[in-house]
């Protein structure tokens, strides 16, 4: 079904490149952010991101800068309004957001009415897979390093305050600079994956792979590599899918998007069984 | 802007704005900001799959909030309730993402369903939105005790007999049906803004669950008919309105609490 045709096409390679980009810091981001119970704001800054994706068509500035500038905007917003208690931390999330969305509703009317692009609201909310500029590759690896980069060097307290908030306070870790790390790593992370498959499922990258390998895995390196491994898998299968629907249905293709959250729940799902058939293998073996 | 095609938005739009304002109280004391995020947006893709189908838009936005409302509650029952809203969210956007790439009519809407339109509502809309809303309404009313009980203490709601996870889940329902209705006029993205604004800036301004209820339900309604009169001058979207009065609110009930309260706002 697919042939040399597929490697050789222009958009596809941009899109296996920078599609992979954002799967793998996705998936390393979303561990702690799932371990940190912070899916609601890692959802919420790539919508957010999404008026920084709208003002890029408008000013027509490259769409990734827009999404990078907007996310560590959200990222700054949620940090300074900040909350302690859970309750309280989803209500300034959700307000932030709702201010953010308000934006975005503004720039994408103000795109499709003083620019030509009328499908502005598709591309920015739903992605944009194969119509990423070759030019946007260098960038979007940099930014992507970057972030891997920083997981790296804070690791261990990123990885404290996730397990233990009370212990990582003792050993001295500043909760506050840390989240504010975290804020930004993803930032990177949903604008990456908000310019692929689009601002509101890009939390399918973010989420998906990170909860199936939590329930795999004991270790957290381990975690990490396994929702890697989802996570690349469900994003390159997704574009090839993709590619090859233009061959199923004449005319137009399906989106990608719909396969990369497809087989991002097919993993989720899958995993629950395996988690505990694993479990039981382990506590027999010891 | 008031002309017989602007009535029905009118109507319609005071009906969701009221209910929006009565249910947001529990989603902000009970911390259900995602939930009430999540729900409008995966009810989204019903009126992709009513446009295709050729059935009533009300219908199959009641009927996803459905799907949406039975995929949280399924994924939570053996996950992280956020995973579980996160994946559940996903999944039905994935849905209305392949709705939208068949049909290429549809494709001018995708706007006016995520960022509120003004003349989203025909005469037909009206009676199921009030009959939709009303039951929402309704069920708040019946259940005010147990909502409002299990937000405050699940084990004091245990130990009264109260089921949590049954109130939960009726309160997800309850949740599903405001946002189906309010859609069409606010748009999918945000209906949360809606919810959660006008009933933060309430919480507040008082500690009384009866007046803080008033309060976001004449909030609510002031917010939505200056969005729908500053729409229909400036032709810019519903939501943008939304958004901003929103937050405008939240951070006006900040400031009231700070004023009122200053010690207590410090610690």
């Amino acid at each position: 079904m697919i042939g040399a045709a597929f490697f050789t096409n222009g958009p596809v390679q941009v899109a296996l490149i920078i599609g992979g980009g954002a799967a793998l810091v996705s998936a390393v981001v979303g561990v702690f952010t799932v371990l940190r119970g912070q899916s609601f704001a890692g959802h919420a800054l790539a919508d957010i991101s999404s008026a920084g994706g709208s003002a890029a068509l408008l000013f027509g500035i490259r769409p990734l800068a827009g999404f990078l500038a907007m996310a560590a905007l959200g990222a700054g917003g949620m940090e300074a309004i900040g909350a302690r208690q859970i309750r309280e931390r989803d209500l300034v999330t959700g307000i932030v957001l709702g201010a953010g969305l308000g934006v975005t509703a503004l720039l994408l009317y103000l795109d499709m009415t003083t620019t030509s692009a009328s499908g502005a609201a598709n591309t920015v909310m739903f992605g944009s897979m194969f119509a990423i500029a070759p030019a946007t590759i260098p960038l979007a690896l940099g930014v992507g390093l970057l972030a891997l980069a920083m997981t790296a060097a804070l690791y261990r307290p990123l990885l404290l305050i996730a397990i233990d908030p009370d212990l990582a306070a003792i050993r001295g870790i500043d909760p506050r600079l840390i989240g504010l790390a975290h804020l930004l790593v993803l930032a990177i992370a949903v604008a990456l994956s908000a310019m692929t498959i689009g601002a509101i499922l890009s939390t399918a990258l973010l989420i998906g792979p990170a909860a199936a390998s939590l329930r795999l895995a004991t270790r957290p390196g381990t975690a990490i590599l396994i929702a890697v491994a989802i996570g690349l898998s469900a994003t390159w299968g997704g574009i090839a899918l993709a590619y090859d629907s233009f061959y199923w249905t004449p005319g137009h293709g399906w989106p990608v998007s719909v396969f990369v959250v497809m087989i991002v729940l097919a993993a989720y799902l899958a995993a629950g069984p395996l988690g505990s058939a694993l479990a039981r293998r382990r506590m027999a073996r010891s | 802007m008031f002309s017989g095609f602007m009535i029905n938005t009118w109507i319609a739009a005071s009906i969701v704005a009221a209910t929006a304002g009565l249910v947001g109280f529990f989603v902000v004391v009970r911390g259900a900001s995602f939930a009430a995020h999540a729900l409008p947006l995966s009810t989204f893709p019903g009126a992709a799959a009513a446009a295709w189908l050729g059935i009533n838009e009300i219908a199959g936005l009641v009927a996803f909030a459905g799907l949406g409302v039975i995929g949280i509650d399924a994924l939570s029952r053996r996950g992280r309730p956020e995973v579980a809203t996160a994946l559940t969210l996903v999944m039905l956007l994935g849905l209305g993402t392949l709705f939208l790439s068949r049909t290429t009519t549809y494709a001018q809407e995708v706007y006016g369903l995520l960022f509120g339109q003004v003349l989203g509502i025909g005469a037909a809309d009206i009676a199921p939105i009030a009959l939709v809303s009303a039951a929402a309404a309704g069920s708040v009313l019946l259940l005010f005790r147990p909502l409002l009980l299990s937000a405050v203490s699940r084990d004091l709601a245990q130990a009264r007999g109260a089921a949590p996870a049954r109130t939960d889940l009726a309160f997800l329902v309850i949740l599903a049906m405001a946002s189906a209705v309010a859609l069409p006029v606010v748009g999918a993205l945000l209906v949360f803004s809606l919810m959660v604004g006008p009933a933060a800036a309430a919480r507040n301004l008082t500690d009384r669950a009866g007046l803080a209820i008033a309060l976001s339900v004449a909030l609510s309604l002031l917010t939505v008919w200056a969005a729908i009169a500053l729409s229909y001058l400036t032709n810019w979207p519903v939501g943008f309105f939304v958004g901003v009065f929103g937050a405008l609110a939240y951070g006006l009930g900040r400031a009231a609490l700070h004023l009122r309260r200053p010690r207590r706002a410090m610690a």
